[in-house]
């Protein structure tokens, strides 16, 4: 079992955990992610491990409410275990001094460049970091990002905070003033991780994606994580999770992702039933104990 | 006195049956198939061993099972004894009283199936393992010398199982380390419920863990700490790798990453490791459509097939490039999954997979095949026969076409040979390229059987043990 410790909301929807998981703590490298199982009827799900501290044994993952595994994640509290924790799984991202770095976040993304970002910047680049999200309420980590940030810029596709509109237009001015850019990192919703790569293919930019397929064993059993990269196959758990922004298949990713979407919503539709049960019977009990 | 029988007598009791589900029904339920024997169909049964001067089956046996000492034993009603005998060399007799290839082992070189049918000894051992375990009797050996030395199993299938069980009963301190969240390796996510329960599964490994042998889940060497770390930091002093081969292999046609396309590894899991047969009560999907093509001849195809069609198909077909009597699963698998109903297109081979409007699989192009010269394995090759093209009307593809080993250990062990397969090189006593390192099971075979699995569990064993001594001696 694996303690929660704290429990953070971030954002509508997006909750951070530290998780006591020292083994995973001990090895944990930028760019891994952790299985997690919550009980015993629970699916196996990908989490990104955003930061840790070997010496406290612990682990910190953000995660975003959208089935019924991350809701049912959402509604743990520090106190409450996880059923399983298996990692730091994934190859670490590699790190090198490109001289000038643009990290990019998308939504819940931003967890996962976060750890990235600061290796980055320990490893001597400078550090301009783009985040994105929907609306103002979805930007998670500014403080943390902007710390370490030698420039540091935030897009709402609603305009309710930075400028409005995508990172890429952002990523684009940017560049406009200072074309000497080497890397470029860029982690969120595919789309988004698509129209970068898109965007930086003509400038030829190296641009790094890490790739969120469904996934279940994490260790290259099952190939349920399969992403054509340059026309070959790649498992994203033991050949990635980023790949080469230039060379990935995004239409089939997005394709494969569906793959479950109806069987999806059958659980969550389920859960929030029960959750609903759950409440009513509740509020019968305390009635009667009033 | 039934010892009283002469041979000749004994010859002409007729190899008895196990009682099995009907067909009918068993085709849409997970439950086992085959109920095995009772004590009455043992009675007979056992009388058919004539008792050999020079056993074949013990020969034949790939861990050498006393056979003709555990059935004298059942001969005198000491069913417990029995199970105690084939504990003596096999920790995991329930399981392989269900899934050993009897057929092409023991039972093959039975000298009554010279004239008659072999001695069924896998209905015999399954009977006894499943008497012992319903009496709860098992509890342990008595270890007399307790060693200081550590030893760290990587993987808990049949491999490290047996590895483990035989070095804690030579005294040894072992701990098995497993990345999935449950033990068992290919006996919880590839062996369906329907030929080998999970709570047989659970009660075996219980069994190893009464010998003291502890076993960690959610920890992948490799990642979690690799093969170095075990010997320098967590200070093992041996290492057993019995991971298996549990990486699928795909075929490299077009559509092959299309939805609705899965690989024999993921489908088994999602529905045997993770229970997907009974979403949503538990939370992993499992997607079937109505006609499911499996590719693939050996017993994972089989068991991906026979699962599909208890998920409810209304077509279930089996796709394999050669032809019925070349197919590598056993022959009662393959028996048992006519008898559920599943079509045979054998001699058929895949070439593309199409895509419907919603993306989802629509159909699967295949060319007609015929057998050619034999190649290297023996078999006769597969040619395909031009302008043999047709379309099967399909929306679910499941590759069942041979694993390798999961590239993880290779990628971070380093000085580890392995050959062009990815498999771990050894020699005969399965010692690897890496001191102190040892491998076996399908990690080193490459795709096998459990039993030859558990073989190389308990030679490693020994192995393992002869090293440590040489160590303590010194």
């Amino acid at each position: 079992m694996f303690e929660i410790l704290s429990k953070e909301i971030l954002a509508q929807s997006v909750t951070k955990f530290v998780v006591h998981a020292p083994y995973v703590a001990r090895k944990h490298k930028a760019g891994n992610f952790v299985i997690i199982r919550v009980n015993d009827h629970g699916e196996r799900i990908p989490l990104t491990i955003c930061d840790s501290d070997a010496q406290a044994g612990t682990i910190t993952v953000i995660a975003q409410t959208i089935g019924k595994t991350t809701k049912l994640l959402s509604l743990q509290n520090a106190g409450d275990s996880l059923l399983d924790v298996a990692g730091p799984l994934g190859n670490p991202t590699p790190i090198h001094n490109f001289g000038t770095v643009v990290c990019i976040g998308g939504g819940v993304g931003t967890a996962e460049v976060f750890p990235i970002a600061a290796a980055l910047k320990s490893a001597g680049n400078k550090l301009i970091t783009i985040v994105g999200a929907r609306t103002k309420e979805l930007i998670i980590l500014e403080k943390e990002l902007r710390s370490i940030s030698d420039e540091f810029f935030i897009t709402t596709d609603d305009g309710s905070y930075g400028t409005k509109g995508l990172v890429t237009n952002a990523l684009g001015s940017y560049l406009k003033k200072n074309p000497d850019v080497k890397g470029i990192y860029a982690i969120g919703p595919i789309i988004m991780m698509k129209a970068v790569s898109d965007f930086t293919n003509p400038l030829g930019i190296s641009t790094y994606v890490s790739l969120n397929p469904i996934m279940m064993d994490g260790t290259g059993m099952c190939g349920a994580c399969r992403v054509s990269v340059g026309g070959e196959t790649k498992f994203a758990c033991v050949d990635g999770p980023e790949f080469d922004g230039h060379k990935v298949d995004f239409e089939e990713l997005m394709t494969r992702n569906r793959s479950y979407m109806d069987l999806e919503k059958v659980s969550l539709d389920r859960f929030n039933e029960e959750q609903v049960g759950h409440s009513c019977k509740g509020g019968v009990r305390e009635a009667a104990n009033a | 006195m039934p010892n009283a029988l002469k041979p000749s007598e004994r010859m002409r009791i007729p190899r008895q049956h196990p009682i099995e589900q009907d067909a009918e029904a068993r085709r849409r339920n997970f439950d086992e198939v085959s109920f095995g024997f009772d004590e009455s169909l043992v009675s007979r049964e056992m009388l058919r061993c004539i008792d050999c001067k020079e056993p074949q089956c013990v020969e034949g046996c790939p861990v050498g099972i006393d056979i003709p000492g555990f059935i004298k034993l059942i001969v005198e009603k000491d069913y417990l004894g029995a199970a105690r005998k084939i504990k003596e060399k096999n920790y995991l007799p329930a399981i392989t009283g269900r899934v050993c290839p009897q057929e092409t082992q023991c039972e093959a070189v039975c000298p009554i199936g010279k004239k008659h049918q072999p001695v069924a000894i896998g209905k015999l051992e399954r009977f006894v393992a499943d008497y012992e375990r319903l009496h709860n009797a098992f509890n342990g050996f008595a270890v007399k010398d307790k060693k200081k030395e550590k030893v760290a199993v990587v993987g808990s299938g049949p491999a490290g199982l047996t590895c483990a069980a035989e070095l804690a009963k030579l005294g040894y301190n072992v701990t098995i380390f497993e990345a999935l969240h449950a033990a068992g390796g290919v006996l919880r996510y590839g062996i369906p419920e329907f030929r080998l329960p999970k709570a047989i599964l659970d009660s075996e490994i219980e069994n190893v863990k009464k010998l003291g042998v502890e076993i960690i889940t959610n920890f992948v060497i490799g990642r979690t700490a690799t093969v170095d770390e075990l010997m320098d930091e967590f200070g093992f002093d041996a290492v057993f790798l019995g991971t298996g081969a549990g990486t699928p292999t795909f075929l490299g046609i077009p559509g092959e990453n299309l939805p609705g396309v899965f690989s024999a590894s993921e489908f088994l899991t999602r529905v045997n490791f993770m229970s997907g047969y009974r979403f949503p009560e538990y939370d992993t999907p499992v997607k079937i459509g109505r006609r499911v093509a499996v590719i693939g001849g050996g017993n994972t195809a089989m068991d991906a097939v026979r699962t599909a069609n208890r998920l409810g198909t209304e077509k279930s077909y089996l796709v394999y490039r050669r032809g019925r009597g070349e197919m590598p699963a056993r022959e009662e698998e393959v028996q048992h999954a006519e008898q559920e109903g599943i079509e045979f297109h054998v001699l058929t081979n895949p070439v593309r997979i199409i895509p419907g409007n919603n993306k989802w699989v629509k159909g699967m192009e295949c060319v007609r095949m015929e057998l050619g010269e034999p190649d290297e394995s023996g078999r006769r090759r597969p040619v395909v026969i031009p302008g043999s093209n047709f379309i099967m009307d399909v929306d679910t593809v499941i590759l069942a076409i041979g694993q390798r080993p999961n590239p993880i250990l290779q990628a971070t062990t380093p000085g580890l040979d392995m050959s062009k397969r990815g498999t771990v090189v050894v020699d005969k006593n399965c010692r690897t390229s890496r001191e102190s390192v040892f491998a076996g099971g399908d990690l080193s075979r490459g795709g096998a059987t459990v039993i030859l699995a558990m073989e190389d569990g308990q030679r490693s064993a020994a192995a393992i043990h002869d090293y440590l001594k040489v160590g303590r001696e010194k």
